[in-house]
Order: structure tokens, then sequence, then C-alpha cells
């Protein structure tokens, strides 16, 4: 029994008490407790994070305690490398997307010149977002899949009221379009979830004990489709996708990162983890409509992205497309597409996190998400151009920035893997591979028109980013240039848990290096 | 025919084991200047010229070490570190082809870094500039030092973006700014075939590492289907960044950097990469006679004569040359191409190139200087006598280029003819006849810059540039005079550049011979070109607006229609296709279902207004897209 996981999520639960309990008008205050709070949630995950074995046993720091005995169910966690990743993933971001949204709460100015008022106050919304970070936490450390289930809807929650009370002029449309879709799949893991306890009669919920207890392939299979549909809208997988372009659109730029980067990560986390091997021969046999679902979401949201005139909805769309990559990654399942799909879940944490809030930024001196208020802004916001170029090229996948690593192993582990034969997952290597020019269009044609070209009147105003906003953006950069060229602290840690994977899926197919010659 | 030698594995240190440095130099200079903006502004140029010079050096002494080593071991593999665990190092190879390019990088470079002290003088983002050709000069140092395909990749796109970053340097110009996007665009389709290309090397030989591959390829030489893949593929990426037909369009276009950028990365370094990434690859290229091979030769062909063309019709002098530079890459597309015994030439005449194309970018870049300006050669005219130095420098330029006997481009480019008449004899006399019109157009060039009458706007005071322009225009004529007879005579580089590439057998080792057939006819069909333009552009007087001219000239002038092409074939299909997928996107897949559950749930517009009609429509619509994928699923998974 290991006490780091508890204590990972009591610290924020406790924090965010504490801010809610603060009394009125202690704003500043507020946020500079939430602040503290998450930056001791991220030193305990990095002191969590140096003391993983990666040569160790696949779950470390397990904790189990007895929930609701009668069924089984128990408060049981612990992390394997990817589910650490993320983990970490998270500790990050959070303060981070507390930093850029220290004034989210207080009401925007939209382009029109009309206030836009949160219907809470200030400090339900940084209480709220320090829950959030409990349940993220808690939702990829999970171990029983009980838990995981209640983390998984419970998430919706704090989510749902941070874009329904502090979002955009849209709010609540957004947010009870993304509350109805994530509430439908939620409903049908639940049923799943059910099943797989009655079915298994093992009378426990717990993740390594439910491995293989599946053995029916019919059973397997609407099992499985229960699972990966909830994944699916979570991710979002083309077609179930349309909530998360509005969701992102109105919600304030600091929630936006989080339901983009650590939220749908969940449903990509959890076809890995649940779909894959608690139902292996229902996830081999799906994989090819699965392949080519997620190879339509990479065209498709690429191509959509391309035409859209709202900054916060591109970057969405440009999402769904890289959601396509990592979703093709898992299910091409060899070992370099599966550590390329887990190391694309942080990676576009990262780069799309940067760029939501680059552009958040924008936005916020300008009160207008559209891309045609803009123009030349480089000229006037050296500073701020600068990251939003490297954040949008961080978009593009270019080579030397993170995501390029992660989106080259899974295409090329998509192209190399043996698993279902060669011809079918090498095309859709090569078509996805088509999205690396249409992302240049998408980021470079955004970039054109919001930062280059003569500087528009509305613009001339414009302050260049200040201190509190470098230092936002200012570390997402350093990471998405030190991990592009020195990825191997996360792979090392992700790659033994893909291995693991791959065991239990029953798939044979061994790593490049041990087919062909070394280095 | 004589194979490449094996790559060692370098343990002994020294300055190949630090060769590193080559990279970490101007890498450092970029970080600084970024970071500290304007703070550097004082001194940030010389802390970007301090730094290619210190890549340079350790170039040089690179050089030294590797010339020192017996031929068969002068092929390093430096492992630097790992990269992605178990598949890809990061590392360099030290060998005579990358140290040559090396050599030219950071030589070439160097003198582009000193030259733009002057001419960037009164740009308040002077640091910024060096700060992008920092970046860029440690960029394409890892694009030809590295050990592998994914290293190459990375320093690839990394040129990709200081080549973005430096066309639209002046951004604010919308011009800048598009053709600066368009550039990184067309470039993307070729990176889309190197990167495919690498897919299909990993799936056929499990590597992607240079020694590996080439122990592999020696172990049993590949053929079959997979081994022409790659090499069209990896032609396609070379068409991308060496803009070869039939992705040439962003090169011209990319002249709206500043003239040092269009001097170092738009014709000495960057666009010859994709000359390199075939010789590198001269494996996936063999034997010369195979699909892939004649395929390279049949580009540079085509493109050294569409370039030729282009050239013929432009009166503005950076986008004469930068036609130019299409057709000089298109003759070392076509050596490249004829295998072993074209490499040496490919080469040699991409060094040479870098040199007077350089130096005649650099000219023109003073030509401007003094013209405030001013890039329409129309309003030129007479500029010898007011501006001797880069007059001279450029003529010596210009003759080497037009391959005047004895000069650097008579050597290299006459070395590509002479082996391509004796190997592809169709493409060899398409490319004498190029070398004809290439003696045309430069010589109008020349005629319409430095002589003749004054043709300049009233404004105009034209004066010789500062010596820190000057100088560099003197050392590159001097290179652009000697280099080539060096290099080629008695085979100085084939033998040089043997175990990297490969040499011809000793049967067909060429020998230089002055009075063969076709060099003759080269030299005739120049002279014709240079008496042509004469006429036209010397004797006569030059019309300060261009006549409407001919369909051929319009044809020219419009660089071959190809923007037209792109446009009907790609941008406008490419628009439609987009607002479809946005309008199928927002009344689709997500109205389509909405109308159809407002449609059963009763009238859509009050269903609209009130909060449980959101409620009730999208339970629907998510349910149908739900079975939707549930259907699929079932569908296509129980088969």
């Amino acid at each position: 029994m290991s006490p780091w996981l508890p204590i990972l999520m009591a610290v924020p639960v406790l924090g965010a008490i504490v801010v809610a309990l603060l009394p009125k008008g202690s704003d500043k205050l507020a946020k500079q407790v939430t602040l503290l709070v998450s930056l001791v949630v991220l030193v305990l995950t990095l002191v969590v994070a140096v003391q993983f074995k990666t040569g160790g046993p696949r779950f470390q720091f397990q904790a189990v305690y007895d929930w609701i005995p009668s069924f089984g169910v128990k408060f049981g966690v612990g992390v394997d490398g990817i589910a650490l990743v993320l983990i970490a993933l998270s500790a990050v971001l959070v303060p981070i997307v507390i930093l850029a949204s220290w004034h989210d709460a207080d009401g925007t100015q939209s382009a029109d010149g009309t206030l836009i008022t949160p219907k809470r106050s200030v400090k339900t919304y940084f209480s709220l977002l320090l829950v959030l970070e409990a349940m993220m936490i808690g939702v990829f450390a999970a171990t029983d899949i009980f838990l995981f289930y209640v983390f998984f809807e419970a998430m919706l929650i704090p989510m749902y009221f941070m874009i329904g009370s502090y979002g955009g002029a849209q709010r609540s449309y957004a947010a009870v379009k993304f509350l109805l879709y994530s509430l439908f799949g939620g409903l049908l893991m639940l049923v799943a979830v059910i099943a797989l306890y009655v079915v298994a009669g093992k009378n426990t919920f717990m993740f390594p004990e439910l491995v293989g207890a599946i053995q029916d392939p019919a059973t397997q299979k609407w099992l499985f489709a229960g699972f990966f549909i909830a994944f699916a809208i979570k991710a979002p997988l083309w077609p179930v996708h349309t909530w998360l372009p509005d969701a992102a659109a109105q919600a304030p730029a600091g929630a936006a990162v989080l339901l983009v980067g650590v939220l749908d990560k969940v449903g990509t986390f959890g076809m890995l983890r649940f779909c894959l091997e608690l139902f292996p021969d229902a996830a081999k046999a799906f994989t090819m409509p699965i392949v080519v679902l997620a190879v339509i979401s990479i065209i498709y949201g690429a191509i959509v992205a391309i035409g859209q005139t709202d900054m916060k909805r591109l970057i969405a769309y440009t999402s769904i497309s890289h959601f396509g990559f990592i979703v093709m990654g898992v299910f091409a399942m060899s070992q370099v597409s599966q550590s390329g799909a887990a190391l694309y879940m942080v990676n576009h944490g990262f780069a799309t996190g940067a760029l939501f809030l680059a552009a958040g930024f924008l936005i916020a001196r300008r009160g207008s998400p559209h891309i045609a208020d803009y123009g030349g802004v480089q000229k006037v916001t050296p500073l701020l151009a600068g990251f939003f170029l490297i954040a949008g090229l961080a978009g593009l996948s270019l080579p030397g920035l993170s995501s390029f690593v992660s989106e080259f192993m899974v295409m090329i582990g998509t192209y190399t893997s043996t698993a279902f034969g060669s011809g079918a997952l090498a095309v859709a290597a090569i078509v996805s591979a088509l999205a690396v020019i249409l992302a240049a269009v998408y980021i470079l044609w955004m970039v054109q028109r919001t930062m280059n070209g003569p500087t528009a009147e509305s613009v001339k105003a414009f302050k260049d980013l200040n201190v509190r906003e470098i230092v936002v953006l200012a570390p997402l950069v350093a990471l998405i240039i030190g991990f592009g060229f020195f990825p191997k602290p996360l792979l090392d840690v992700i790659n033994p848990t893909v291995t693991q994977t791959l065991v239990n899926v029953k798939v044979d197919n061994p790593a490049i290096a041990e087919k062909g010659a070394g280095q | 025919m004589e194979s490449p030698a094996e790559i060692v594995q370098h343990t002994a240190g020294g300055m190949i084991g630090a060769s590193w440095l080559m990279i970490a130099f101007p890498l450092l200079g970029a970080a600084i200047l970024l970071i500290l903006g304007r703070m550097t502004n004082r001194w940030g140029h010389l802390l970007g010229v301090a730094m290619s010079l210190a890549s340079f050096v350790v170039a040089v002494l690179t050089f030294l070490e590797l010339i020192g080593l017996p031929a068969d071991q002068r092929r390093q593999a430096v492992r630097l570190y790992e990269f992605i665990p178990g598949m890809v190092d990061m590392g360099l190879l030290i060998d005579p082809l990358s140290i040559s390019f090396a050599l030219l990088i950071t030589g070439v470079g160097s003198l582009i870094h000193i030259y733009s002290i002057g001419y960037m003088a009164h740009d308040p983002e002077r640091r910024r500039f060096f700060s992008y050709l920092n970046l860029f000069v440690a960029a394409m140092l890892l694009l030809v030092l590295a050990h592998n395909y994914v290293g190459l990749f990375i320093g690839w796109e990394g040129v990709g973006l200081a080549s973005y970053l430096l066309i639209g340097f002046w951004q604010f110009k919308p011009s800048a700014a598009v053709a600066a996007k368009k550039a990184f665009i067309v470039n993307r389709v070729g990176d889309f075939g190197l990167l495919v290309g690498m897919f299909i090397i990993l799936a056929t030989f499990h590597t992607l590492t240079f020694s590996d591959l080439g122990a592999q390829i020696a172990k049993s030489p590949p053929s079959g289907g997979a081994i022409t893949a790659i090499g069209l593929l990896l032609l396609l990426g070379a068409c991308g960044k060496s803009a070869q037909l039939p992705l040439q369009s962003w090169l011209l276009d990319a002249m709206e950097g500043p003239t040092p950028v269009s001097a170092l990365i738009h014709a000495a370094t960057m666009v010859t990469a994709g000359v390199y990434l075939v010789v590198r690859s001269g494996a996936f290229f063999f034997p010369p006679d195979s699909a892939q091979a004649l395929a390279v030769s049949i580009v540079g062909a085509a493109t050294l004569l569409a370039g030729a063309i282009i050239g013929c019709a432009k009166d503005d002098i950076k986008k004469g040359l930068a036609g130019s530079t299409m057709s000089q890459i298109g003759y070392m597309m076509l050596g490249a191409g004829l295998g072993p015994v074209g490499y040496a030439f490919a080469i040699g005449h991409l060094i040479t190139h870098g040199f007077f194309k350089a130096d005649m970018f650099l000219g023109a870049g003073s030509v401007m200087h003094a013209m405030n300006d001013e890039v329409d050669m129309r309003k030129y005219g007479g500029l010898r006598k007011f501006m001797p130095l880069t007059f001279v420098t450029f003529f010596v330029g210009y003759l080497a280029i037009i391959g005047f006997p004895l000069l650097s481009g008579y050597f290299t480019k006459d070395g590509i003819i002479e082996t391509a008449v004796h190997h592809q004899p169709i493409l060899g006399w398409l490319a004498v006849l190029g070398a004809g019109i290439t003696g045309f157009y430069m010589s109008r060039m020349v005629f319409m810059t430095f002589f003749g009458e004054k043709r300049w706007e009233k404004d105009a005071h034209p004066h010789e540039s500062p010596a820190v322009m000057t100088w560099p225009l003197i050392l590159l004529s001097i290179g652009a005079v000697f280099l080539g007879g060096y290099l080629i005579l008695s085979n100085r580089l084939m033998d040089f550049l043997a175990p990297a590439v490969g040499a011809p057998p000793l049967s067909e080792r060429p020998e230089f011979d002055p009075f063969s057939t076709a060099g003759l006819a080269t030299l005739a069909l120049v002279a014709v070109g240079a008496g042509f333009a004469w006429v036209r552009y010397g004797r006569a007087e030059v019309p300060a607006v261009a006549p409407r001219g001919s369909f051929l000239t319009t044809f020219a002038r419009r660089d071959l229609f190809g923007d037209a092409l792109n446009e009907s074939l790609f941008m406008r299909p490419g628009q439609w296709l987009t607002r479809f997928a946005v309008y199928f996107d927002n009344r689709g897949v997500d109205g389509l279902v909405n109308g159809l559950a407002a449609g059963i749930g009763g009238t859509s517009g009050r269903l609209r207004r009130i909060q449980t009609g959101f409620a009730r429509t999208y339970a629907l619509s998510i349910l149908f897209g739900a079975a939707l994928l549930a259907g699929a699923l079932l569908l296509v998974g129980n088969i």
C-alpha cells in the first residue's frame, strides 16, 4: 500500500474546499491559493515520477481500499507507465492553466463591447479547477474499473460548470451539448461495466484480475462496443465529434486546454487499456473499421479545420485530426505505433495547450475569436506572434518539436505493423501522411491571416505579452522543444507498459529493433 | 564499378568526435539571439557571424582530420545519443560527401553572414535576421551530417522552417507572407514523399541508418518494386526541396526574401539538398538504367530547360537568377541520375554553382542596395562605371555560369553534359540546348544591368557598396574562377568522393576532353545565345516598359503557367472541398441528426428556443451517431 496516489488526489480536493470556503471578495487570495496547491501537486507528482521503476512491476504505487464490499467495488489506484505520464501531463498543465486563466473568470469583453459576465463567482471557478485536477489524476490512476467509471462521469460536472458558467456567448448551448454527448457515452459504458462484472463472475472490478476473464468472442464484442463508443465520443472520433468544436470554442481558453489536452485523452487512454486488454479478440476483429474511422478523422478533421473562421474551432478540429492519429496508433497494435500513440497523448497536450493559450491571449486583446478580425499582429506584438508560431508549428508536427516524434512513430509503426498482414495498415499510414500537407495549410494560413500582412487598425493598440503570459507559455515551449530532441525519458516509461499491453492482447508484433539490425 | 566504403563507428574522439560542434555553434547563436531578443540589437549580427565562422573552423579541422585517414577509413559514424529508444539514434556521418557539403555551407554561409552585416544595416530587426540565418546553418548541417534518415528529415524540415521565416522576414508585405507559406506547403508535398519513402525503407530493411542500410544492401543488393517505390518517393522529396518540376513553383516567389537569403538558401545550399538526398541514397537509384534513376535524369533535364526558359523572360533580376537556379539544379539532378559516373560532376557543379550563383545573387543585392531596392532590370543600365567591383565580380560569375572556357562552370557543367550525352543521349543534347539558352538569358541580364544607357528612376544615385559587402563578392568570384578546374581536372573530386558514393569502373573513368563534339557544340550554342542577347539587349536600346511579346514570352513570364496549373488543379478544388466539408460538418453530421431529431420531436423552431429542446435534440442526435458507429463496428467486424 503506497500513500502517494491518494495523497495526490487529496491535496487538490482539500485545496478546492479551502478556496470555496474563502470569504467573498478574496478573489486574489483564491487565485493564489489555487496556484500554490497546483504547484504542490506538481512537485508531488514529480516525486512520484522519479520513484517509478521502469523495469519494475506494471502497476506501481498501488493502494486498494474497500469501498462497496457487497459488490466487490474497491477504491483501487496504481499507475503504469502510460497512466504516469498522463498524470504528469495533468499536473504540469493545471498550474499553467491557472496562471493563464487569472482573469478569465472576471468576465470578458466581447468584440462589440458587451461584457459577458460569468454566472458564478471567481473563487468557484478556481475551486472547480482543483476538483477537476483531482478527478483527472483519479481517472488515470484508477485500477478498479468501477472507480474509473465514477471518475469518468464525475469529471463532466466541473467541466460542465466551467463551460456553462464562464464561457462565451453560446456557453449554455455548448455545455449542454457536451454534457449530453458524454452522459450518453457514459451510460453505454456503465451497462458494459456491469455486464463485465456479471459475466466475469469474479465479484471484482479490479482491472488486473479481469484481464483475460472474458473468453467468449461474442460477449467480448458487445462489451467492447459499450466501452469503445463511450471512449470514441470522449476522444472524439468521427462521426461523434461535433460536440468538441462547440465546447472548445465556448469554454474559457484554460478550460479548453484541460478539455482537449487531458479530458479527451481519457478516451484514447481507455481504448488502449480497457478495450484492448479486456477484450483482445474483439479489438482485433474491430481493428480495420476503427482504423478506417481514425483515418477519416485525420483527413476530415484537417480539411474542416482549414475551412474554419474561428480560431478556437480551428484548433478543436486540428485536435480531431490528431486524435485520429492516436486511435490509429492504438489499433495498429505494434510496439512503435502504440508507444507513439501514448507519447502523442502527452505531446498533444503540450502542443494544443500552447496553441489554445496563445490564441486565448490574442483573443483576450480583441474579444473576438474570428480570424478575420486580426491581421499584422506580429508587427505590434512580436513575442505573442513568436509563441503563437511555435505552438502552431508544434501543431503541424514540425520535426525537432515533440509532436513530430509521436506522429512519426504512429505512422511508421502503423506502416510496419505486421499484426494484420501489411496491406491495409500500410495504406492507412500512407493516407494519414497526407495530413502532413493539410496541417501546414491550416496552421500557416491561420498564422498568415492573423499575424502577417499590414497591421489592421483594430490591433494597433495591442500590448505584447506581459510577464504572467510569458511564464505561462515559456514552460510549454521548453517542453515542446526539449521532448522534441530528447523523447527518451517519456518513451522509457511508456514502452514497458505497451509491451505488456501487446502481451495481453496476444499480438505477435516484435519491435523493429529486434527484427533488424540495431544501431 | 567501385562500391562505397564501409561506414565505421568512430571511437577515437578528436575533431571528428567533436564534429557536433559544427551544429552546436550556430544553434547556440540562434537560441541566444531569439531568447534575448532586442537586448542583442547592438551585437547580435556580430554573434551571428562569429558562430558561423566557428562552425566553419570546426568543418575545416574535421576535414583535415578526415583526409589524414586512409581512404577506406573515411566514413566515420559518430553516435551522439539514443533518440527513439530501440529504433533511432542521433548521430553524424562524417564522410567525403557530408564534409564537402559542410565546407560549402559554412564557408559560403559565413561569407553571406558577413555580407548581411552591410546589407541589413538599416533594418531594425537585423539581429532577428541573423538568428534565422544561424538557425538555417545549424539545420542545414544536420541535414547533411545526420547518419540516418530521421536526422536528415529533422534538418530537412528545419531548413524549411528557416526558409519560411526568411522568405517572410518582411512579413508585413502580403506578398512575402504568401510566398513564405507557399514555399512551406509545396515543400510539404515533397516531404510527404520523403516520409512515405522512409516507411518503406524501414519496412524493407528494418533500419533507417546509413551504415546498417549499407551493410544490408551489400549483403543482398535490393531489387523489385519496393526499391523503385523508394526511389520515386525520395525523388518527390527532392523535387520539393530543390524546386524541380512539378514542385518548382515556390522558388520564384521565394525571392520575396532579403537577397542574402536568396543567395544562401535559395541558390547555394538549401535548394541543392535534393541533389544531396539522391546522391546519399545512391543505392536506391541503382543501377543507373533503372526506372527511378531515369526519372531523376528526366526531371533534371525538364527542369533545366524550364528554368532557362523562365530566366529568358524575367525583368526582375532576382527572378531571373531564380529561374537560373532552377535550371542549374536541373543539371545537377541530370548528373545525379546517371549513377556514380555522374555523381562527382553533379556534386562538383553543386559546389561551383554555390560560389558563382551566391556571387551573382549578392552582386544583384549590391545593385539593389545602390538603386533604392529596385529589381526591374529595365530600370538599370550602364551600371558598370558606377559599381566597378560589383560589376567585375558579377561578370566573373556570369562567365562561370555560361561555361566560359577554363572557369568553374565550364568544367563542372561540361562534365554533366558529356556524361549525359554518353549515357542518355537525348537528355544530354537537351542539356546542350539548355546551355545555349543559359548563354542568352545570362548575357541579357548582364547587358541590361551593366551596359547600355542609364534607364534609372530619377532619384537613383548608384554607388559602390561598402567593403563588408564587396569582400565576400571578391572571395566568391575567386572560387567561381578556379574551383571548377581544381575539382574536375585529374578527377580530384571523383577520387575524394569515391569512398562515400562509389566510383565508375576504370574503363568509364572520364577524361577531360576540351575538343569533344558535345563540348564544342555547347560552346558554339552559348556563343550564339550571348550574341543574340547582344543584338537584342546590348546594342539595341532596352525599352523601359516590357513589350507585350509573343505567346511564348507570356508563357515564360508566367513561369510556364505553373501557378495557373496549381490553382486550377489543387487550390480551387481544395477550396471547394473545404467549403463542402465545413458545410457537411455543420449541416450534415451535426445538422442532419439534429434536424432528424427535431422532425421526430415536433416542429424544430419551437424546440430550438427552449432548453429542454436542446436536451432532446442532442440526446437523439447522439443516439443516431452512436448507432451509426455501433452499426459500422458490428457490420464490418463480424465479417
